[in-house]
């Protein structure tokens, strides 16, 4: 009774409030099935694997994934690379080893490195400190009815390179990108309340996925939106690494609690029966 | 330990004897177990024991975490990746950590809209309603701190901007924040006895936790009628009660059950639709984030705070009177903290003789109001500082000073109450009274 009113309540004042926030300045986010959306959703073991593949030849020139350790890649769960393969992968890698006070081929309980540029940020949690679009109006429901989340903003950031709007000077700094809202707006592209007219704003990377920037292993073809949704999903699971444990967890948790709330149920109704029978004196 | 005449513990073999003269620990279980329990408690009653589970969920999966955690603010945030990618499951025990908070605040405000629904703070359970009020407060203390330890910028700017509210009182608020810092600003020093306070405040919770069920042990429960047990007789409270143990022990457990059931499927399905996505940006003091916002369980007293501006009158007035004294970032710190206080002054200010709402056909409408109005100032909170939402969140400020300041003194003059049964039995028979009418 409490919760009903206060949802019932907070969505009719979403809604009469919505048009505050309808205008530009919001970036465009394209909503993606990605397989591990939902309670059932599952990693795609090839796309992870095909996602690591765009990080490493494209995305890690400038950007780093400090907090992940390599030996994962081999882990369930994940991109599920064979032993050798992992071991392989970790070897191309240098990193700065204080005992010898020299660099070495990275290890598997290594991490990925840090960002190469300085101004890049670490892509590791990425997809998590991403995912706050909560629209529409900050109710959280795309989030919650579409799946909609971090990995959707890598995606759109990947494909939301366009021309500059109209509006905007030609010397502008920088890439015009629909989904990139961080970045700065000129004058010309407000209104008159200083909030921008434009979805986008001007990002300092220049655009990094074109098509055919790598070659799938499994043949996929390497379109542009083919790589970018790869890289999501694969930034998704640097952000999330146990994501399947975790559902995993959660499921048996729903089950066992269900099966133990009906025995429960069953008890009490038991054993409340002759209190709420024995009126008759 | 109850006022209600009940069975008590008898110690039967030697060896029980030799205990009990001892030390009574099995007598005292006893009676806390097999209290006389008001027979119509509704579901509503649940939130008790589901916040006795949340602190002890909170306090074992917190020791877990302390094993792993670093408090430094160089390698806080790295700890936390630490335990959410190689601890053995340790990613599960935080989901859970970050999201028992939600539940236990979810399950506090609905314990404490119970009690003001059913005036369970009336006489004679003030000091049940007082130590429970202390007990939310050192919720929101050790919420509020704990939020901080992932040092991630949510944490760092949620510190600074609510250790900031110390600093607006006049003359000394400086120096309090400072001492509260332990430094200038938010660092190193602020992070480790944040860690040492997040820690410590869950037990001095635990033993405000006994004293509140120590308190209403002795009163007895409130019930949906308000209606006392009758306590002349043993068979009369007997017709009134049924003991704790099993009957509210099972219909809690189940109702605890169905609450898990959601619980994991938010901790396994969607464990941070309820966090602020920028707290997995570690902590940078230069950076400041568009919009700092407090977890949800703040929202409507951050609203408060923040809805009185320089340019609303009671601040104006507030400032001229005081010589300028009370500005307006302090007049809202005020507010804030009074939004809390006046709700814990509750019993005083009621003046209606009649306990329970359900019996208050004026009080009903403006008690819903007030959960509307909760709502609303919680999801003002949530929204940029401007208008409409200031307006909003002013308006909603006012209504909630003004339902216990004016109308719960006013409505005990003015309503005139329907009658209450006369006694717990007839309300439960009424309800459950298939067996009086004798089948044909």
């Amino acid at each position: 009774m409490f919760k009903k009113t206060g949802i019932a309540a907070l969505v009719a004042l979403s809604l009469s409030a919505g048009g505050a926030f309808a205008a530009g300045g919001a970036g465009h986010i394209e909503d993606v099935d990605f397989s591990f959306e939902g309670p059932f959703g599952k990693f795609d073991q090839n796309q992870l694997q095909r996602g690591l593949k765009v990080y490493t030849q494209v995305c890690a020139v400038c950007h780093g994934l400090q907090y992940v350790p390599l030996r994962t890649l081999a882990d369930e769960g994940g991109p599920h690379l064979p032993d050798d393969q992992m071991r392989a992968y970790a070897q191309q890698f240098e990193v700065y080893d204080e005992e010898i006070d020299d660099f070495r081929p990275a290890k598997p309980t290594d991490h990925f490195p840090m960002s190469q540029l300085e101004t890049a940020p670490d892509l590791s949690l990425m997809a998590k400190k991403r995912a706050g679009f909560h629209g529409p109006y900050g109710t959280g429901l795309a989030q919650l009815f579409k799946g909609m989340g971090g990995a959707e903003y890598i995606y759109s950031l990947m494909v939301g390179y366009e021309e500059p709007p109209a509006c905007a000077p030609d010397d502008m700094e920088g890439s015009y990108n629909a989904a990139f809202t961080a970045g700065g707006y000129p004058d010309e592209c407000k209104d008159e309340h200083g909030k921008p007219t434009v979805p986008g704003s001007w990002i300092a990377m220049g655009q990094p996925l074109w098509g055919d920037d790598v070659e799938y292993d499994d043949g996929t073809e390497a379109t542009m939106e083919q790589q970018s949704e790869d890289v999501a999903a694969f930034l998704m699971w640097t952000a999330e690494p146990k994501m399947m444990a975790r559902k995993h967890a959660g499921l048996s948790g729903v089950i066992f609690l269900t099966v133990l709330s009906v025995l429960l149920y069953l008890t009490n109704k038991r054993i409340w029966a002759p209190i709420k029978g024995k009126k008759t004196s | 330990m109850s006022g209600i005449p009940h069975d008590h513990y008898e110690p039967k073999t030697s060896g029980q004897k030799w205990l009990h003269n001892r030390l009574p620990i099995v007598g005292l279980l006893y009676d806390t177990i097999m209290i006389p329990t008001p027979k119509n408690l509704n579901w509503m009653w649940i939130w008790g024991i589901v916040l006795t589970f949340c602190l002890v969920l909170q306090i074992v999966t917190g020791i877990v975490l302390a094993m792993h955690y670093t408090p430094h603010v160089d390698m806080a945030f790295a700890s936390v990746e630490h335990i959410m990618r190689n601890v053995n499951g340790g990613h599960f025990i935080r989901y859970l950590h970050m999201n028992g908070a939600s539940l236990f605040f979810v399950a506090v405000y609905l314990h404490i809209f119970r009690g003001l629904y059913y005036g369970s703070y009336k006489a004679p359970r003030e000091i049940t309603w007082i130590i429970g009020m202390l007990i939310y407060l050192m919720m929101m203390g050790t919420a509020f701190m704990g939020y901080v330890l992932p040092w991630g910028q949510m944490s760092f700017w949620g510190a600074t901007v609510i250790t900031g509210l110390f600093g607006a009182i006049p003359f000394i608020g400086e120096s309090i924040q400072t001492w509260l810092l332990g430094g200038p600003a938010v660092d190193n020093a602020t992070l480790n006895r944040f860690f040492s306070l997040h820690y410590l405040l869950p037990f001095v919770i635990a033993a405000l936790v006994a004293l509140h069920i120590w308190a209403f042990h002795t009163t007895g429960n409130n019930n949906p009628t308000g209606v006392d047990v009758r306590r002349t007789s043993k068979a009369e409270a007997e017709k009134d009660t049924v003991p704790f143990w099993p009957y509210f022990v099972i219909k809690d457990l189940f109702a605890l059950g169905v609450i898990m059931v959601v619980f994991f499927a938010i901790v396994g399905f969607m464990p941070n639709y309820l966090g602020h996505p920028d707290n997995y940006i570690e902590a940078d003091a230069l950076v400041t984030p568009a919009h700092i916002v407090p977890e949800w369980y703040f929202l409507p007293f951050y609203a408060i705070l923040r809805a009185f501006t320089a340019d609303v009158w009671v601040v104006m007035f507030a400032s001229w009177i005081t010589g300028g004294i009370i500005d307006a970032k302090f007049f809202g710190v005020l507010a804030m903290f009074g939004a809390i206080a006046v709700m814990a002054l509750a019993p005083w200010l009621d003046t209606s003789s009649v306990r329970s709402g359900r019996y208050r056909p004026m009080f009903k409408w403006w008690f819903w109001l007030l959960v509307v109005d909760f709502v609303v100032l919680m999801w003002a909170g949530a929204m940029p500082a401007e208008p409409p939402y200031s307006t909003i969140s002013l308006i909603g400020s006012a209504y909630w000073f003004a339902y216990f300041l004016v109308i719960l003194p006013l409505l005990g003059v003015i309503e005139k109450p329907e009658a209450a049964p006369a006694t717990i039995e007839e309300d439960f028979d009424a309800h459950y009274g298939k067996a009086e009418t004798p089948a044909e």
